[in-house]
């Protein structure tokens, strides 16, 4: 399929990546960049060179190898990013939104003077430019964005577009020569995360099961990971049962935890109040179990269901279980 | 040792949010109070200036002149100072522009560390640290979910999608603080009453060295264009539990292919 009748200059996507695999993400808005015309990559780490191969959808990929590097931290990639941006000549850098990529995006926007929107749903070529997309006040009202100059940088919502399937093909590798600033190094790693976790991570699970405060206790998650299991899916809680300690902050669905959009939500025992709801409301499909009828959880989801989730919990994994064997 | 904290005003919550139509901005005529996020980023400043012994907590923000009530509720808690930014020719910034705006206000204050809190209310932001270190030179660690000083130097602990880091940063440094990292005090009737006579100053852009092209619409480098309504979810259903919630729910997810 021909290239659309853009701009002839590629956009530039920001690929993070982590444990030696491009972020589903960053991978995802590629794909993205790709459907607009031509895409390019960079990938900024230490040891990284063969993870150019990964960036399916990208015709070049700009790779900073540099023991500087190493640790996820967003300075440093922002001189590596001005250089691409300038030597590319690039006019558009989208990122996939995360607690890097927002440092990063934030910090080249005041690197560059360049406008900087974020929580984008949607990015479209209008005019020969671009057009954003982003929902605002808690998901209330849809508001069209535009850049008003080049370089135009973007932050697209967690899991909003799907990567390209198929062979990544062999995209051209250009080397960044990587010259960082002082203070862009002046922060450093003491100890970097480990997570363990079983099962997908909740970012790029298709199904997701979620606890809230209606569990009663934590020890009520088990109901949930058993039904997570049965559904092959992954586990998420709300901010309210991770400040009391009943699942960790990696799991967390919110406004200050991870978005989601999975093909399947089961919210039980949650509230649906603002906070948990921006978190996850692009689901394809929301079930709801809670007790309280009057749960704002009922205004959103597609299947509401009013009841106990120590009862309906437990039996509906038993009858996933059935069907499934 | 001196504390900068950069709070925001916004809409209180719970009053209904819109976006004007016609400005295409946020409707911010009503009661506005201290972005709560903010808070645990003054609480955290407090901390830091109570365990050094001695310092300064100085709030630093962007807005129109009745801003000045919401800072005064950091000024409660027990910070030193305010400084409000605030000039007809900044309504409108974006990013480009707010951030341009604090850093220039920061530069002349040259504190230590300067702290933000985990987003804004109402733009879901949760990008401003980054640009004003940034055009500060300053190193940067957000999503701090502990903050630890030992003489120069800050460490953090990081909440990040992969579990928690551990960052030393040099000070002068920035430090965006998660709202896990502390309960923000309550302030007292004292330090309410106290806060009306410490010092609170605006500042306009002069003042700072910007011209007016520099902020606003006019320093703005994105730009709202249009707003409609979020598209329908389709339909939805709503059963009460008769012994049979977990069949009629396996039936809907067989019926949406899921299972």
């Amino acid at each position: 399929m021909p290239a659309p009748e853009r701009s002839l200059v590629p956009t530039l996507v920001f690929l993070e990546h982590h444990g030696g695999e491009i972020q589903k993400g960053a991978l995802g808005v590629l794909a993205k960049a790709a459907s607009l015309g031509d895409a390019h990559g960079v990938i900024a780490g230490s040891g990284v060179a063969a993870l150019a191969g990964k960036a399916h959808g990208a015709g070049k990929v700009w790779v900073a190898d540099d023991p500087a590097l190493d640790a996820p931290l967003p300075q440093p990639r922002v001189d590596v990013l001005e250089q691409v941006v300038k030597e590319g000549a690039y006019d558009s850098v989208l990122f996939a939104a995360s607690v890097l990529a927002a440092d990063v995006a934030a910090g080249l926007a005041a690197r560059l003077d360049a406008g900087l929107n974020w929580d984008l749903v949607d990015i479209q070529e209008r005019d020969g430019t671009l057009v954003g997309t982003r929902p605002a006040l808690g998901d209330s009202v849809y508001v069209e964005v535009g850049w008003k100059s080049e370089p135009r940088l973007a932050l697209i919502r967690s899991g909003t577009f799907e990567p390209v399937g198929g062979d990544a093909g062999e995209p051209e590798v250009a080397e960044v020569a990587v010259d960082l600033q002082d203070f862009s190094t002046k922060a450093t790693m003491l100890e970097q995360a480990h997570e363990e976790q079983s099962g997908p991570s909740i970012e790029d699970a298709d199904i997701v099961v979620a606890g809230g405060r209606g569990l009663g206790g934590p020890e009520n998650f088990a109901l949930v990971e058993e039904l997570a299991k049965a559904l092959g899916g992954a586990v998420a809680a709300t901010r309210a049962v991770v400040d009391a300690g009943w699942y960790p902050y990696s799991t967390q669905v919110g406004q200050t935890g991870k978005s989601v959009s999975p093909k399947l939500y089961v919210a039980c025992g949650i509230s649906g109040a603002i906070q948990h709801k921006v978190g996850m409301q692009s689901s394809n499909v929301i079930v709801a179990i809670n007790k309280d009828p009057n749960a704002p959880i009922f205004e959103f989801s597609d299947l509401g269901v009013v009841g106990d989730v120590h009862q309906i919990v437990p039996k509906l994994t038993e009858l996933v279980r059935a069907r499934k064997h | 040792m001196k504390v900068a904290v950069c709070v925001k005003e916004v809409p209180e919550a719970g009053a209904a949010r819109r976006i004007d139509p016609q400005t295409r901005r946020l409707d911010r005529g009503g009661e506005g109070a201290l972005n709560a996020f903010d808070a645990n980023a003054v609480e955290a400043a407090l901390r830091v200036k109570e365990s050094e012994g001695d310092g300064e907590v100085v709030i630093v923000s962007l807005g129109p002149e009745g801003a000045m009530d919401s800072l005064r509720k950091a000024l409660a808690m027990g910070a030193d100072r305010a400084l409000l930014v605030s000039d007809e020719a900044a309504v409108g910034s974006d990013l480009v522009a707010t951030s341009r705006a604090l850093a220039a206000a920061l530069e002349r204050e040259s504190p230590d560390l300067v702290l933000f809190g985990q987003q804004s209310g109402d733009s879901d932001g949760a990008v401003l640290w980054a640009a004003v270190a940034e055009r500060l030179s300053l190193p940067m660690v957000s999503q701090a979910a502990e903050l630890e000083l030992d003489g120069a130097k800050a460490t953090v602990k990081r909440q990040t999608e992969f579990g928690y880091d551990r960052i030393e940063v040099p000070l002068p440094a920035v430090v965006a603080v998660s709202d896990a990292i502390n309960e923000p005090r309550y302030p007292s009737l004292k330090g309410i009453m106290g806060a009306k006579s410490k010092p609170q100053a605006l500042l306009a852009l002069d003042e700072i060295g910007l011209s007016a092209d520099l902020v606003g619409e006019a320093g703005s480098k994105t730009e709202v264009l249009a707003l409609s309504d979020p598209p329908p979810r389709g339909e939805s259903r709503k059963i009460e539990d008769d012994g049979t919630a977990a069949q009629q729910i396996l039936d809907f997810l067989l019926e949406q292919k899921l299972v």
